[in-house]
């Protein structure tokens, strides 16, 4: 506290964390460098630090969430703020109440910062507009989940140095993946060229306007990458027929030990879970020398813990 | 601006302090092995993290026996997070301690001892890591201003300054060159 050093360090400003879209590179950096700090938490005899103590942290999800929702309450835990859970089916929202009223009400009672989870697009955005606590988002609609592409990015900055000239596939259901959004802003940000591979049905309408490639072949893509990303088939996110039969498309698009043989013999497997196991990917590359899945999971802890402390720090900033 | 320690100085000053922590140094125990002393030194970033290698290095010299090195960053655990930073926003580093430090006797070093509240942070978040045997605080330089119950156990300096003034301590490893300055 008594040094000052010379060049100045970065200073993070955002008492909210909506998206990836509209951060700079050097955002993005300052949070995956914060989030190194955070690692070390989850190794040590007392697994707690006292950053947001005497903070209240509301995981406000309106979707069913295992992963997410865990993580979030772990990370707020760990850094010593107190949790409140908040789910749709158990709470007033049932009875009709809207987003912005729960939200004031849980305002009122004096909390700190909301992780808010919503099947409709901007749901974060509007509620930051709203309410003077911070908010984070944990997935809205089919449009972003900032986190999820911050420990994506993490994982691969870990185990490869930087995203700089890599090749990325994402591949699966584009379409309704509000993660393939955000990875795609992340990575393209920090230097690497996504491809979205997929079966036309599942791309997005929009996605010859986005800095991404698209593939309709995996085979042609496998070969390449350096990174590949299988998403999750949503079933309860599908509507109609968008592909003939589960083993049409896992015949096609799922990462088998097969296709697995003509990739890099280091490139890096990842999904951001849970796993459909045989149908996007295969057990034996789920659980294979390259995948990284459960290493995101554990870094997801430390990002998240680095969002909410930066979060709040910003914060302290502007209330004072 | 004045320099109030050189080069030169500031060796001897380590040397010094190198030669107390040396000397306090009790009997082997009964079981313990003869290459562990149970002294462990640990830096505050980020100063103290190159002041603490160097004594590392000389006691590991003078004792002929490694002495396990680390860093601390204390920054969760300042008590000034929620008030308003500036310009001067802390950054969260890394923790960097490849050993166990329950039982060990612990050189908690810093470059200057001011408020004291570095090393109260510095001491919670320790035995949030562990149960260390003591913890014994040396710095470079102390100089008035107390605002806790804090005292250092080894100084290589005392620093005669103004409040209005400010102590820099200036390493090659992170600013070219050994020097300590008032402003």
């Amino acid at each position: 506290m008594s040094t000052t050093r010379k060049s100045k360090p970065f200073q993070w400003q955002r008492k909210h964390l909506l998206g990836l879209r509209d951060l700079s590179v050097a955002e993005i950096t300052h949070l995956l460098d914060t989030a190194q700090g955070f690692e070390e938490i989850s190794t040590r005899s007392v697994k707690k630090a006292p950053p947001l103590r005497g903070k209240v942290v509301v995981n406000l999800f309106f979707e069913d969430s295992t992963r997410t929702r865990t993580s979030f309450s772990l990370a707020a835990n760990r850094l010593s703020a107190d949790v409140i859970e908040f789910t749709q089916k158990a709470s007033s929202v049932s009875k009709g109440e809207t987003l912005l009223d729960t939200a004031r009400n849980l305002e009122a009672m004096g909390i700190d910062i909301v992780v808010i989870r919503h099947n409709a697009a901007g749901a974060p955005m509007l509620l930051s507009r709203n309410i003077k606590a911070c908010v984070v988002n944990a997935g809205d609609g089919y449009c972003e989940h900032p986190t999820q592409a911050l420990l994506d990015v993490y994982t691969i900055r870990q185990m490869r140095g930087s995203l700089e000239g890599l090749k990325i596939a994402i591949v699966g259901d584009i379409a309704h993946s509000r993660v393939a959004r955000s990875d795609m802003w992340a990575m393209t940000k920090l230097g690497a060229e996504v491809t979205f591979v997929g079966p036309p049905t599942l791309m997005p309408a929009e996605v010859g306007r986005l800095p991404v490639k698209v593939s309709y072949n995996l085979d042609q893509v496998i070969e390449h990458v350096d990174v590949i990303n299988m998403l999750r088939i949503q079933f309860e996110r599908l509507g109609g027929s968008p592909f003939p039969s589960t083993r049409e498309y896992s015949r096609y698009f799922g990462l088998t030990v097969e296709r697995m043989q003509r990739a890099k013999p280091d490139i890096l497997v990842m999904h951001p879970g849970p796993i459909n196991r045989g149908l996007e990917i295969e057990s034996e590359v789920a659980d294979g020398r390259n995948s990284v899945i459960l290493r995101q999971v554990a870094n997801g802890l430390a990002v998240r813990m680095a969002v909410l402390f930066l979060v709040n720090q910003a914060a302290a900033e502007t209330t004072a | 601006m004045k320099v109030i320690l050189n080069a030169e100085q500031i060796e001897r000053a380590l040397g010094r302090v190198a030669d107390e922590i040396a000397g306090a140094q009790p009997a082997r125990q009964a079981g313990q092995a003869a290459t562990d002393t149970g002294l462990a030194i640990i830096g505050i970033r980020s100063r103290g993290e190159i002041l603490a290698q160097r004594l590392a290095d000389r006691l590991s010299q003078k004792l002929r026996k490694p002495i396990p090195c680390g860093t601390l960053d204390i920054t969760l655990y300042r008590d000034d997070l929620n008030a308003p930073q500036g310009n001067s926003q802390p950054q969260v580093r890394t923790t960097e301690i490849g050993f166990d430090i329950d039982g060990k006797i612990i050189i908690l070093v810093d470059d200057v001892l001011y408020t004291g509240r570095s090393a109260r942070a510095a001491m919670d978040a320790l035995i949030d890591l562990g149960r260390p045997k003591a913890i014994r605080l040396a710095v470079l330089v102390e100089r008035a201003g107390r605002e806790l119950p804090i005292q250092a156990d080894y100084t290589g300096g005392k620093a005669d300054v103004q409040p209005e003034q400010s102590v820099q301590v200036c390493l090659v490893e992170s600013d070219g060159r050994d020097e300590v300055v008032v402003e």
